[in-house]
């Protein structure tokens, strides 16, 4: 996948000598007694296409417009290229925006649409139709030149409102939920549309949306954002594998989250007290805890096998009955319940049919995990 | 096709047939027949109890020379045109005065709206003759206005206004704000928001966005309203003969004068149907426009 590509050749925010195009320095906005954006220090690097994602009302949205212009920052500043941008109204920005609504002029052509910008810019008229056309051939649509807005189709929108605010070439695009209003599989597919369009023009991408998918599948971050504070900023990969806290863990992908207490084995390993009668789950954990600190233990479905016997050499191994079977046509998922009532999931590929399936509902089985499967979490 | 439906189509066109088709009839009849000192005032008249020679009598005796006389004097020519000047003046100072209102109307905040919105409404309420005699007292030479200049001191003497066509040009955007305003403001009310972001986001400024964005989309709504004024403004008779004196030529006037002063029907009745004729471009010109709206909405 693209994004393991670009982990292994792209990772400036490792560097400590790359500078940011774009830093947010104790950046607080308030709307009357309204804490919008409480406090945030993020810097974001050229190329990278940048996901801010959160539930609605995070203030992931107050952020993208205060980099586009809409809005200013109560306390702190907020620097393009190191420069305070807090004066300059957003007509005079190197930033373009993608609406929501995409925000297409009824009253204009797809073209005109396009050319909106340029004709505000200092480009040369003869210049103009070139670079139209250009934009036009990214987003396949230059059959669609002459049309309107409302003669073209939802997907077709999206993609005139991706040229128009791409014409101007930005040092930084901003896309507002870009792909909200679309169905789920034309969406899939413009998410890839989008890396594409990303890497070929170099633009820096920040993104906006609540679809934690969409965030991993595009973005080389994510910022996950709760109640206008960065919870943790990490490439998909680490927000996935290793969140920094149950809100992480449990707002990407799914996942159970026991709670216990922890004993120190020793070399980094630990013993999780959480269940009266059943055993301790062994895990690994490179913060050190204290005996008796109280933690949280996330574990994700596909971590977990299924297994009819209990498996010999398993670092952790609990006995179930099987409640509930989610069959979503690529994997299973088993909702099992244990003696104490508690219902942990495991997760199987389905890469037999489905009659030759192993398990069924009300069967005893075990599952197990190693101990390096989850992640032991103290918030 | 079903009786039902008949029924329904059927019930629009006699409605139409009866108060708009019939009484047309009746005019166009009246205008081409000649006046007489009678009762009613006009030869020949209708009279069915002479059969088919009758008849033919009454057609033969049907002839154009009232509409000859209309070009002949030219008090006619320059009383349409007279109108079609203070109509289409008026219209473009209603549109001067209304759009900033709609505008006002249409940025305000949610829960004054109600409040404006019937603020344009309220006049309405009044009646329409009570509300131009009530300018009387405001406009003549004693009125509120030209008092409250002088208190001020702007002026020593008096501003003549009344009778004159400024007098008529405030009645008339007094009259018809309403129906310049509430089509703008429906148009800018419709608007995105976001539009105006992106404009400015795209580089314009706050004016140029204006320019290239809030005004061709409420172009619509300012046609709309345009037509709203200008189709009864061009016959308007009240507020020139209130307000406008003796010097105000409007063809509304004419029309009344030539009925009731000279008792001239059939001449006043050519008068109107020419003026019908002249109105008819301006309203269908009115419904390609709101069609064409409906298209854009679809």
């Amino acid at each position: 996948m693209a994004q393991q590509k670009s982990e292994t050749v792209f990772a400036p925010w490792d560097d400590p000598d790359q500078k940011p195009i774009i830093q947010f320095k104790s950046v607080t906005k308030r709307f009357g007694s309204f804490t919008a954006i409480d406090n945030i220090d993020l810097d974001i690097f050229e190329r990278e296409f940048f996901a801010l994602l959160g539930p609605s009302g995070c203030g992931k949205t107050t952020l993208m417009r205060m980099l586009a212009g809409f809005e200013t920052p109560t306390e702190g500043t907020i620097l393009l290229e190191g420069k305070d941008i807090a004066k300059v109204p957003p007509n005079k920005r190197a930033v373009n925006m993608m609406f929501q609504s995409y925000a297409l002029f009824p009253h204009l052509t797809v073209y005109d649409n396009i050319a909106f910008g340029l004709k505000r810019s200092d480009m040369p008229k003869s210049e103009i139709a070139g670079r139209v056309e250009e934009m036009l051939t990214l987003v396949k649509l230059n059959k669609f030149a002459a049309r309107k807005p409302h003669q073209i189709s939802g997907g077709q929108r999206q993609r005139v409102a991706l040229a128009r605010s791409l014409a101007k070439a930005p040092k930084l695009l901003l896309l507002d939920e870009p792909l909200g209003a679309l169905d789920k599989k034309l969406r899939q597919e413009t998410q890839f549309e989008l890396m594409d369009i990303q890497e070929k023009t170099g633009t820096t991408f920040v993104i906006v949306t609540h679809d934690q998918e969409e965030a991993m599948t595009v973005a080389s971050r994510v910022a996950v954002m709760d109640e206008g504070k960065l919870v943790q900023v990490a490439t998909p990969a680490q927000i996935y594998e290793t969140p920094n806290s149950v809100y992480v863990a449990d707002f990407i992908g799914e996942v159970k989250i026991i709670e216990g207490t922890a004993t120190p084995l020793g070399d980094d390993r630990y013993e999780i007290q959480w269940a009266e009668g059943q055993p301790a789950i062994r895990a690994a954990c490179s913060t050190p805890l204290t005996a008796g600190s109280r933690v949280f233990y996330a574990i994700r479905p596909e971590k977990v096998a299924i297994t009819a016997e209990r498996p010999k050499d398993a670092a952790n191994a609990v006995k179930g009955r099987i409640l509930d079977i989610a069959y979503l046509g690529n994997i299973s998922t088993y909702h099992v319940e244990l003696p104490d009532g508690q219902s942990i999931k495991a997760q199987t590929a389905n890469n037999r049919r489905l009659a030759r399936r192993s398990f069924t509902w009300e069967d005893t089985v075990w599952l197990s995990w190693t101990d390096t499967a989850g992640v032991v979490l103290t918030s | 096709m079903n009786i039902r439906r008949l029924f329904l189509i059927a019930v629009p066109y006699l409605w139409l047939g009866a108060l708009f088709l019939v009484p047309f009839i009746i005019v166009l009849k009246i205008s081409l027949s000649d006046a007489a000192i009678s009762i009613p005032p006009y030869t020949p008249t209708l009279d069915f109890s002479g059969g088919w020679e009758a008849l033919k009598q009454f057609f033969s005796k049907l002839d154009i020379e009232n509409y000859v006389f209309l070009t002949e004097d030219d008090l006619y020519w320059k009383a349409y045109a007279s109108s079609l000047k203070i109509a289409i003046i008026s219209t473009l100072a209603t549109l001067v005065v209304g759009f900033p209102i709609a505008y006002g109307m249409a940025r305000a905040s949610d829960e004054w709206r109600p409040t404006l919105m019937m603020l344009v409404i309220l006049p309405f309420w009044t009646s329409f003759l009570i509300r131009v005699y009530a300018w009387i007292g405001i406009l003549s030479t004693e009125g509120f206005l030209n008092q409250f200049l002088m208190w001020i001191g702007v002026i020593n003497e008096p501003l003549s206004i009344m009778n004159t066509e400024l007098a008529v040009y405030i009645g008339i955007v007094y009259t018809y704000l309403p129906f310049m305003v509430l089509p703008i403001y429906s148009t800018l009310e419709k608007m995105d928001a976001s539009l105006l972001e992106a404009a400015e986001d795209l580089g314009c400024t706050r004016t140029s966005s204006f320019w290239l964005v809030t005004i061709p989309l409420s172009r619509p709504g300012m046609i709309a309203g345009c037509f709203l004024v200008f189709i009864p403004a061009l016959g308007e008779f009240v507020i020139p003969s209130l307000l406008g004196g003796s010097q105000t030529l409007m063809i509304g006037k004419v029309l009344w004068e030539e009925f009731f002063n000279n008792r001239d029907w059939p001449v006043a009745s050519s008068v109107a149907v020419i003026l019908l004729l002249l109105l008819v471009i301006p309203i269908i010109l009115f419904q390609r426009n709101e069609e064409k709206n409906k298209e854009l909405e679809l």
